[in-house]
């Protein structure tokens, strides 16, 4: 059988790149558009909807993290070569968490941003509050991070 | 540590001294106004809106002044600006500012009425300006627009659609010989001509013109067209001239612009001065204020009014059922976390000030995210630097300042401890540029993360377990201080029982301690005794969990429901390993930046790539995860720690005080 190993494992990298840096790329661009909305009312917010516009940010940063990972253990960017099929595939699942919730929580995230900007224009004070509700989207997004580093790090020690 | 107690204030006082008196505590700012009393036969309101709204336009019109002089005569401000905080003024520079305040008002006035002229002329010369591009192409007629020719010959003047040429103009219109044509001018789609026929032909002429699209141009001026250019040239010029003697004038009268700023912080005083009036029950001759002051400057006040002044002041303690408003104070260490508190809420009734012991948790939780000793190092540095540099700080942002001041020092140690400094800079340096394979540690190291996640996880899910049982024992101590010791004893107490015992019973079995890695497991009897108090502490909680139903039945259902209350310890301890999470992420981010800054060239091409890299990425870094680090460990303090005995519900004391935007009014008074 042929050895597709490493095609499968960059996959796995590519994907949690590009899902978790999809999702965040549309979270935060749903939060910049409301983000402008406030703006032109009163330009003096712009730190705090700037904060609350880079919340689901975060993803696809995760998503890198995983995909670097990935790269550092598999021979491309470090580590040894993959020998197998079977353990490209391995490295393909445990990349598919934060591919997958990456994209999901960091659109869903936005909303909430996006929801808290509108209520930063109405109650500055309330920023607090506003900076927590879309951080407990991005609680599920580290969950997954978590899965996916403890997964990918596990591979290596089987071999 | 602490709620300060608040007490109430009574001061009756002589309405000679009224504006005094009432100047003397804005500036001292630290009673709050309220509404007491009813209005009788001896004791009324005034109403003072009329005067309110009054102070409230001219401040705006000063406003208005300083935006334009800004925009005309921009002051130098540095990046800084927020950081230096408002400049101090003795009171007499306030008492004698009253003199000015006529002078400084019709500045102000005269410059807000400078830039509407501006604003008129420009929109007149853009009038102007249209009107002169109507007529520019006729330039070339030396007649009046209106022209209609002589006693015996009539003339058109006006435009035909599309190209046209003189010898096409006599062809179409043979007609009407003799006639003349002249072409004046051609624009992309039409043409400007001046045709002159004899009178005889004037109207089959205009009926043919018409057929064509014929359209005569507006106005009816006497004068020629380049006559009337050169007036509107004129009357420009006017214009523009105006507008600069009016820029001029503006700019000339930027050296008010202190003085403007001190009126504005002076007549939003007054205005605030002549609200509280508005509240205060007045007789005759006396007056009476009444409100809240924080215990710890209550008899200081007190005294210091009494001397100063010919008045009663009474202090006493407010009704249980009052709502009174919170005053928090805490020590250096923990003051600066004082707005992260309020930004969940501030303690309710019977409630604790948490901030102290949030404290404990939050600059090191923070540090522990964020875990990079070079980031540590430049926000001590940063934060540092500026507490010393702007001494003068607003108090809010000296604690903001602060604040990242700790979490600073917190990050430096933590990423000593992970061995993180700008990722692995050190290492790469060292073997990209000196060819030395070296790994750069302290004395603090301790691990890495990267290397051993499942360490971290268990690190952080400890942390986890202390950070929340401080918060039940704080459940604990609240009911205690409430009367309620065996209320706290249940819902505190029972849990941190349950949970650790069903830690230790866990950590006794080999499959739990294999999964986390661990190297060692606890004796079999560790985990009996684990087993039995986990078992007594959850019937204790299905027991007492309902106490409040009277119901026997609904009260064990009760019980039950809160002993499913167990889940949700789960997933508050599963939520410390975003400690984990986000620690690597800034590590691991900052390895790339430096590995990806290394890829290029060799020797000094290879310096030069890598610098611009490493400023921006790790600058990126910084910044991403800086964010990332404050949001998560105010959410482990809101959701974590507050969830287990705090809900907040308290009103932020607001005293009546000089909310100035420019300068301070300094009260002579030393404590």
């Amino acid at each position: 059988m042929v050895n597709l190993g490493s095609a499968l494992a960059i996959a796995g990298a590519s994907v949690a790149a590009l899902g978790a840096g999809m999702g965040s790329a549309k979270g935060v661009g749903m939060g910049g558009q409301a983000a402008a909305g406030v703006l032109t009312e009163d330009p003096s917010k712009f730190g705090k909807v700037l904060i609350l516009q880079l919340l689901p940010g975060t993803q696809g940063i995760y998503g890198l993290l995983i995909a670097f990972i990935t790269l550092t253990q598999i021979g491309v960017l470090g580590g040894t070569a993959i020998s197998s099929t079977w353990e490209g595939l391995a490295y393909l699942a445990a990349c598919l968490p934060m591919a997958f919730v990456g994209y999901f929580s960091a659109v869903q995230q936005g909303k909430a941003s996006v929801s808290c900007i509108g209520l930063i224009s109405k109650k500055p004070d309330q920023f607090g509050k506003a900076m927590i509700l879309p951080a407990m989207v991005e609680t599920y997004a580290i969950l997954a991070l978590l899965i996916s580093i403890l997964a990918i790090i596990g591979i290596g020690s089987l071999r | 540590m602490a709620v300060v107690p608040v007490q109430r204030i009574e001061v009756c006082a002589l309405k000679t001294e009224r504006k005094s008196l009432l100047e003397t505590l804005q500036r001292l700012g630290v009673v709050e106004i309220t509404d007491a009393g009813e209005e009788n036969d001896i004791f009324s309101r005034q109403d003072f809106d009329a005067h309110e709204a009054r102070l409230k336009r001219k401040k705006q019109t000063v406003e208005r002044a300083l935006e334009i002089l800004k925009e005309y005569a921009p002051e130098k401000s540095s990046l800084f600006a927020s950081l230096h905080g408002k400049q101090e003024v003795p009171v007499e520079r306030y008492d004698a500012f009253a003199a000015e305040r006529r002078q400084v008002i019709e500045t102000a006035n005269r410059i807000v009425q400078l830039k509407k002229t501006i604003d008129e002329d420009r929109a007149e010369r853009q009038k102007t300006m249209q009107q002169a591009d109507a007529i520019a192409p006729w330039e070339a007629l030396d007649l009046p627009l209106n022209y209609t020719g002589t006693k015996k010959t009539a003339a058109f003047v006006g435009s035909l659609p599309g190209q046209w040429t003189e010898e096409r103009l006599y062809g179409e219109f043979a007609v009407c010989t003799p006639f003349t044509v002249q072409i004046l001018g051609m624009a992309a789609d039409q043409t400007f001509l001046l045709i002159l026929c004899l009178k005889s032909d004037g109207d089959a002429m205009y009926e043919l013109l018409r057929a064509h699209g014929f359209a005569k141009p507006q106005g009816n001026s006497r004068l020629t067209p380049k006559e009337q250019m050169s007036a509107y040239q004129v009357t420009v010029a006017a214009y523009e001239d105006e507008i600069a003697k009016c820029e001029e004038e503006i700019k000339s009268l930027a050296p008010w612009r202190e003085k403007l700023k001190f009126y504005f912080d002076y007549e939003g005083m007054r205005a605030e001065k002549y609200e509280v009036l508005g509240r205060l029950l007045q007789s005759g001759h006396t007056f009476i204020v009444t409100g809240y002051i924080p215990q710890t400057t209550a008899a200081q006040t007190k005294s210091y009014l009494e001397e100063r002044y010919t008045v009663g002041v009474q202090l006493s303690e407010p009704a249980e059922d009052e709502d009174v408003p919170v005053v928090l104070k805490n020590n250096g260490y923990a003051t600066p976390l004082e707005s992260v508190t309020e930004g969940f809420s501030l303690p309710g009734k019977g409630e604790i000030d948490p901030t102290f012991m949030m404290s404990l948790f939050y600059y090191c939780l923070f540090g522990i995210m964020f875990s990079d000793a070079g980031y540590g190092l430049i926000m001590v540095i940063a934060c540092g630097g500026a507490l010393l540099i702007f001494k003068n700080m607003e108090d809010s942002t000296k604690n903001f300042v602060k604040m990242f001041l700790f979490c600073g020092v917190a990050t430096t140690f933590w990423g000593f401890v992970f061995g993180s400094f700008f990722g692995d800079v050190v290492d790469v340096i060292a073997l990209q540029f000196f060819g030395k394979e070296i790994t750069f540690r302290t004395p603090l190291f301790w691990f890495s993360p990267s290397d051993d996640p499942m360490r971290m996880l268990v690190f952080s899910m400890v942390l986890g377990l202390i950070h929340i049982f401080t918060g039940l024992a704080l459940k604990f101590y609240q009911s205690v201080k409430n009367g309620d010791a065996a209320g706290g004893f249940y819902d505190g107490i029972l849990w941190i029982l349950l949970v650790a015992s069903l830690v230790v019973f866990l950590l006794s079995t080999s499959m739990f301690t294999d999964m986390l890695s661990l190297n060692f497991t606890l004796p079999s009897v560790a985990g009996t005794v684990g087993a039995v108090i986990a078992v007594i502490s959850a019937v204790g909680i299905v027991a007492t969990g309902g106490r409040e139903s009277k119901n026997p039945g609904k009260r064990i259902m009760k019980g039950a429901y809160s002993l499913y209350g167990i889940t949700s310890y789960l997933s508050d301890i599963l939520s410390y390993s975003r400690l984990l999470a986000l620690g690597l992420a800034t590590g691991v981010i900052g390895t790339v930046i430096n590995q990806m800054g290394t890829m290029a060239g060799s020797g000094f091409t290879k310096l030069l790539v890598f610098i611009p890299v490493f400023l921006f990425g790790h600058a990126l870094n910084f910044a991403i995860n800086a964010l990332g680090a404050y949001v998560h460990t105010n959410r482990l303090q809101y959701v974590e720690f507050f969830g287990k005995f705090y809900e907040g519900g308290g009103r932020k004391f607001a005293p009546f005080k000089e909310n100035t935007k420019y300068y301070k009014i300094k009260e002579n008074v030393s404590w």
